[in-house]
């Protein structure tokens, strides 16, 4: 790894922004085939209702249209199905009700498909699905978790009682109450964790092809895993053979985890397209990606932690309810689970740790992972109540935190994860540092005399990324491996196509895979291109979510050059008339190890190629494949701190400054790194101080657009101060660990703490995300009684 | 959106003929709320006349003790503009902060108060100041102009030239906007002019714009920060929303009045 101007370590400018900056990216929607009509999905507008007839006439007769599909015709297809299977304390699988692409009796929520009309023009589909008649007998909706769990409440699937999906635990329980029993000191803390829209700039859109010469079927869409799609579409849904059906996932814009569920869109666009033999298109407007994305979040946890007198803690149990919405999701269940409770020990030693999780089907738009995914819920709920402990306590907030810190690795924690290696001190250290946290009482006082108040928070954390290893997940109910593919194809002159399983969309692949590639080989960065997104070209693999490209796929590349290195010392070997084992490669060179005798990569794939003189018994061809199954989860661990000025007046909250220290582990492009806790900042602070999806006890969508749902903007970030402390993954070859999600995970308790820090002059102890004005305002108002 | 004729008058005669001509017409300027509603087919005109070519609606003009500023001025011109800036730097701060840079580009005053969002900041300036609102036949005071949400004494046909803003003597608009959508939550001019003083708020009411005599008649006495700081705005009547409810929305009609006043110096 030379790290030379181009190679792993460098900020090389992206790929692929020349064309994303020129606006010659080809997103789904930019894709027109021959002879194409334009499908419009008709959506529920009721959370809850039974359906009797559908009546199509008059859309059927509407200008332009050539058909209208309704649940009935579509009944003999399969469901949507869900990815991962939770049991139950007392061992019962999860409650697993059937999800109709296109709805049957019932609607379950706003959004849900009802219809689809095809026509000549969106237009004119949109216009005649205006037509269409559905007859409907609206119920009582339960549009939250409360209302699921209420006596009586009206039942979303009545295979489900009580709206239950799962009741779910893990950890010790009898080990955590014992530690309870022998703690000098319980804190406990109630906290909601905010429901959030994605909001990927992008709207999912949709093709879909059927070739009646071939048989094949072809779906672009904005997918973050196309082998993912074809996986649950072909044998779930559709009953197609993976050699009859091809998804291509293009440029994508934006998928923040809403983009890895395989959608009822989708399969009713593939099986429309297979039914009119023609090419049928779907854009989703942005009003139906508010109640047909998929959404994230939404519990309602309460938990305790046990302390010593010394503030060790010793145990924390944590009991958390999680809503699902209305049908399972690809990766609904595991979310709230094995994305969330096994990081319940976060940085600390905490000896005993019990997390009991209750799971909630409800009359909302499905929940899904959204960046983070399980993790920010974590730790928002841990950091907040390690917080709490020590304004309890009396013990500086720094120090609890340093107290408990996990010092000696590996370390096993008491919910099944096992931490290779970190160094929390030294991201705790520099973080302090670099925001100056000793000098923030000076601030405080001088915002105070501005009028303001001033708060300080902070966040120390770890995550679980690049989830593995398939056996170990399996074993705990995934229905998918969690490997990674990547094949490497030197062509005959020396350029190099990569090809992965991985999907970009923002993370830069094709740059940050092209460095590690280009530096391995010792090729130019510019003779090598990263092919994603086409299952007809790509290996088989799982797609990007949960910070695993870099990590999984990564690895999974680098194990393909290191298998075309092996083989290219064979090739060299012959040509200097040497041992294979006598050949060393170095910046791009074969040579006999000792001598200036050596062959260029071109050379030897050019040999490859034209096998004239050639080792006996070796393939031709340069081009190799690895899969990578990962050996266990990579942690990526750091410490973020926010500092805010609350205007007392009117509540509302500036965020002032963002200081992260993190550990990400290998980091390739600097820049590209960067960018992402940049963004995953950004979102993190979304949630923290604006989004909030609110829907209507009817199971209406309050926040239904821009008008009310507040994304964070540029004028609401500070500029951020980030600081890297690395240390390497100990079971990749990269040492690389993941860092998409990190600031959504590390940065919302930060915020909030530092939100209850400024106001605690004020008599206010707790504050729920988000912190928007009026909530601000309203718990000053009830400090002052 | 439905199919639609739309025409491109040059003059105020061809305006009002297309528009009398139509059976459904309406009237665009900057498009700003109009687009919006039609493309979700809350709005399906048959005919759609622009007044961007119309002659005689731009432009803004110092007439000694007033200004004067034509209908299909951009937001953006009003903040923009020098003499707006030199005379009333209040109306121009305020035109600054309406929505966003592509909102201020293309919305127009005019298209605002025939509008009369009751959440829109301009009602709050011209009732504050004591605008004239001119039209191709008459002139209307604004305290007859606003008549409740979305409600206007505009006739069916009847389309605004310019609006004339007499110069006050100190005047401030402080606005809480909405953190999604930028429209005020709570927004309230001061103006202290030919009208007298005036303190309108625009943003908290369901009715639209209104006048709070209290305050006014507290800065009539004293005009200060503190003469105002001690007046309670009730909720009744108050917009209540995701946002704000109505307790705290009067809360910030109160704290935007009391910073108002502070800005005007």
């Amino acid at each position: 790894m030379s790290g030379n101007g181009t190679g792993i370590g460098a900020s090389v400018k992206r790929k692929e922004d020349a064309r994303f900056l020129t606006g010659r990216g080809r997103y789904t929607d930019d894709i027109n085939l021959p002879g194409q009509l334009y499908g419009y999905i008709l959506r529920s507008g009721m959370a809850h209702a039974k359906i009797g007839a559908v009546h199509t006439d008059a859309a059927r007769a509407a200008p332009g249209v050539h058909a209208v599909f309704t649940g009935k015709d579509m009944e003999g297809v399969g469901g949507i199905p869900t990815g991962w299977l939770i049991h139950s304390k007392d061992g019962s699988p999860m409650v697993e009700p059937g999800h109709p692409a296109l709805a049957i009796d019932k609607v379950r929520y706003v959004g849900d498909c009802v219809a689809i009309v095809v026509a000549e023009t969106a237009e004119q589909a949109r216009s005649a699905a205006n037509l269409i008649d559905v007859e409907r007998e609206e119920l009582q909706a339960v549009a939250s978790i409360e209302a699921a769990e209420a006596d009586g409440a009206p039942l979303v699937f009545d295979e489900a009682p009580g709206n239950v999906c799962y009741d779910w635990e893990v950890g010790d329980r009898a080990a955590t109450d014992a530690a309870f029993d022998a703690a000098d000191h319980v804190v406990s803390i109630d906290v909601v964790n905010n429901r959030l829209i994605p909001n990927a700039i992008e709207p999912r859109a949709a093709i879909a092809n059927y070739d009646p010469a071939t048989g094949d079927y072809t779906l672009y869409t904005t997918s973050q895993n196309p082998h993912l799609v074809r996986l649950l579409l072909g044998a779930f849904v559709l009953g197609l053979p993976e050699h009859k059906l091809r998804i291509v996932a293009p440029d994508v814009g934006g998928g923040f985890g809403s983009k890895i569920p395989h959608y009822a869109e989708e399969a009713i666009l593939t099986w429309t397209a297979g039914q009119l033999g023609r090419p049928v298109k779907w854009t989703c407007e942005r009003l139906d990606a508010f109640k047909s994305d998929t959404h994230g979040r939404d519990h309602i946890s309460t938990a305790k932690l046990a302390l010593d007198a010394d503030g060790h803690f010793l145990g924390l149990h944590v009991t958390t309810k999680a809503n699902l919405g209305a049908y399972l999701s690809t990766f609904a269940t595991c979310v709230p689970t094995y994305l969330y409770g096994i990081l319940f020990a976060g940085p600390y030693t905490t000896p005993a740790v019990y997390c009991e999780v209750k799971s909630f089907f409800t009359n909302t738009v499905p929940v899904d992972a959204l960046r983070g995914a399980g993790r920010p819920e974590a730790t928002y709920l841990l950091e907040r109540l390690v917080d709490k402990a020590a304004v309890e306590l009396g013990m500086d907030r720094v120090e609890i935190r340093r107290k408990n810190f996990i010092r000696e690795f590996p370390y096993q924690t008491p919910v099944a994860l096992q931490y290779d290696h970190g160094d929390y001190d030294a991201t705790l250290d520099l973080a302090l540092k670099a925001a100056d946290w000793a000098g923030f009482e000076g601030r405080r006082a001088e915002a105070a005399a501005r009028g303001k108040r001033r708060g300080i928070g902070i966040s120390t954390f770890i995550e679980a990324c690049g989830i593995a290893p398939s056996a170990v997940v399996g074993s705990l109910g995934a229905r998918a491996g969690l490997y990674e593919s990547g094949s490497v194809r030197v062509h005959p002159t020396g350029s190099v196509s990569v090809f992965t399983g991985t999907h970009s969309h923002g993370q830069g692949h094709e740059t940050t895979f092209a460095q590690i590639v280009s530096d391995m080989l010792g090729v130019d960065f510019d003779a090598v291109d990263v092919v994603h997104g086409d299952s007809a070209k790509i290996p088989f693999g799982m797609g990007t979510y949960g910070s695993r490209s870099l990590a999984v796929g990564g690895t999974a590349i680098y194990l393909a050059v290191e298998k075309v290195i092996e083989k290219g010392k064979k090739i060299a070997a012959h040509l200097l008339e040497a041992s294979a084992e006598d050949i060393e490669f170095e910046n791009g060179s074969f040579t006999v190890a000792g001598t200036d005798r050596s062959k260029t990569l071109g050379e030897v794939a050019l040999t490859a190629y034209v096998p004239h003189n050639y080792p006996e018994g070796l393939e031709p061809g340069l081009e190799e494949t690895a899969f990578y199954d990962p050996l266990n989860f990579t942690f990526p661990a750091g410490t973020h701190i926010a500092e805010v000025e609350v205007d007392p007046e009117t509540g509302e909250v500036e965020l002032v400054a963002v200081t992260g220290a993190d550990d990400v582990g290998r980091i390739i492009n600097p820049m590209i790194v960067d960018g992402q806790l940049h963004g995953g900042l950004a979102h993190g602070i979304g949630q923290a101080l604006l989004e909030e999806c609110v829907y209507q006890d009817d199971g209406q969508l309050e926040t239904g657009s821009y008008m009310n749902y507040t994304m964070p903007r540029a004028a609401d970030l500070p500029s951020f101060n980030i600081n890297h402390n690395t240390t390497l993954c100990t079971h990749n070859p990269l040492g690389a660990k993941g860092v998409g999600e990190v600031g959504s995970i590390g940065v919302p308790p930060a915020v909030i703490n530092a939100v209850i820090d400024a106001l605690r002059p004020l008599g206010v102890n707790d504050m729920s995300m988000p912190a928007t004005s009026q909530r601000v305002w309203q718990a000053i108002q009830r400090a002052n009684g | 959106m439905n199919d639609f004729t739309y025409h491109a008058p040059t003059s105020l005669d061809d305006a009002l003929a297309a528009l009398r001509g139509a059976e459904g017409g309406t009237l665009i300027a900057g498009g700003q709320s109009l687009l919006p509603i039609m493309k979700l087919n809350l709005a399906a005109p048959t005919d759609v006349v622009s007044l961007a070519g119309v002659a005689g609606l731009d432009g803004i003009s110092d007439d000694g003790d007033s200004v004067t500023v034509g209908a299909m001025c951009t937001h953006a011109q009003v903040a923009g503009s020098a003499t707006v800036q030199g005379r009333i730097p209040a109306l121009a701060a305020m035109a600054d902060g309406i929505g966003d840079a592509q909102v201020r580009n293309a919305g127009t005053i005019g298209g605002s108060l025939a509008h009369n969002d009751p959440a829109a900041d301009y009602p709050a300036a011209c009732v504050a100041l004591g605008a004239t609102i001119v039209t191709d036949r008459r002139e209307i005071a604004s305290d007859d102009y606003f008549q409740g949400m979305f409600m206007t004494a505009l006739e069916d046909d009847e389309i605004i030239t310019a609006v004339r803003f007499p110069v006050p003597a100190r005047a401030a608009y402080a606005k809480f906007a909405n953190p999604a959508s930028k429209y005020a939550v709570a927004g309230v001019m001061v103006a202290d002019g030919p009208a007298g003083v005036r303190v309108a708020v625009t943003g908290a009411s369901g009715d639209g714009v209104f006048r709070m005599a209290a305050m006014e008649d507290a800065l009539r006495g004293s005009f200060s920060a503190e003469a105002v700081a001690g007046i309670g705005v009730s909720s009744d009547g108050m917009l209540s929303d995701t946002a704000a409810g109505a307790e705290y929305r009067a809360h910030l009609v109160a704290v935007m009045a009391k910073r108002a006043v502070e800005a005007c110096g």
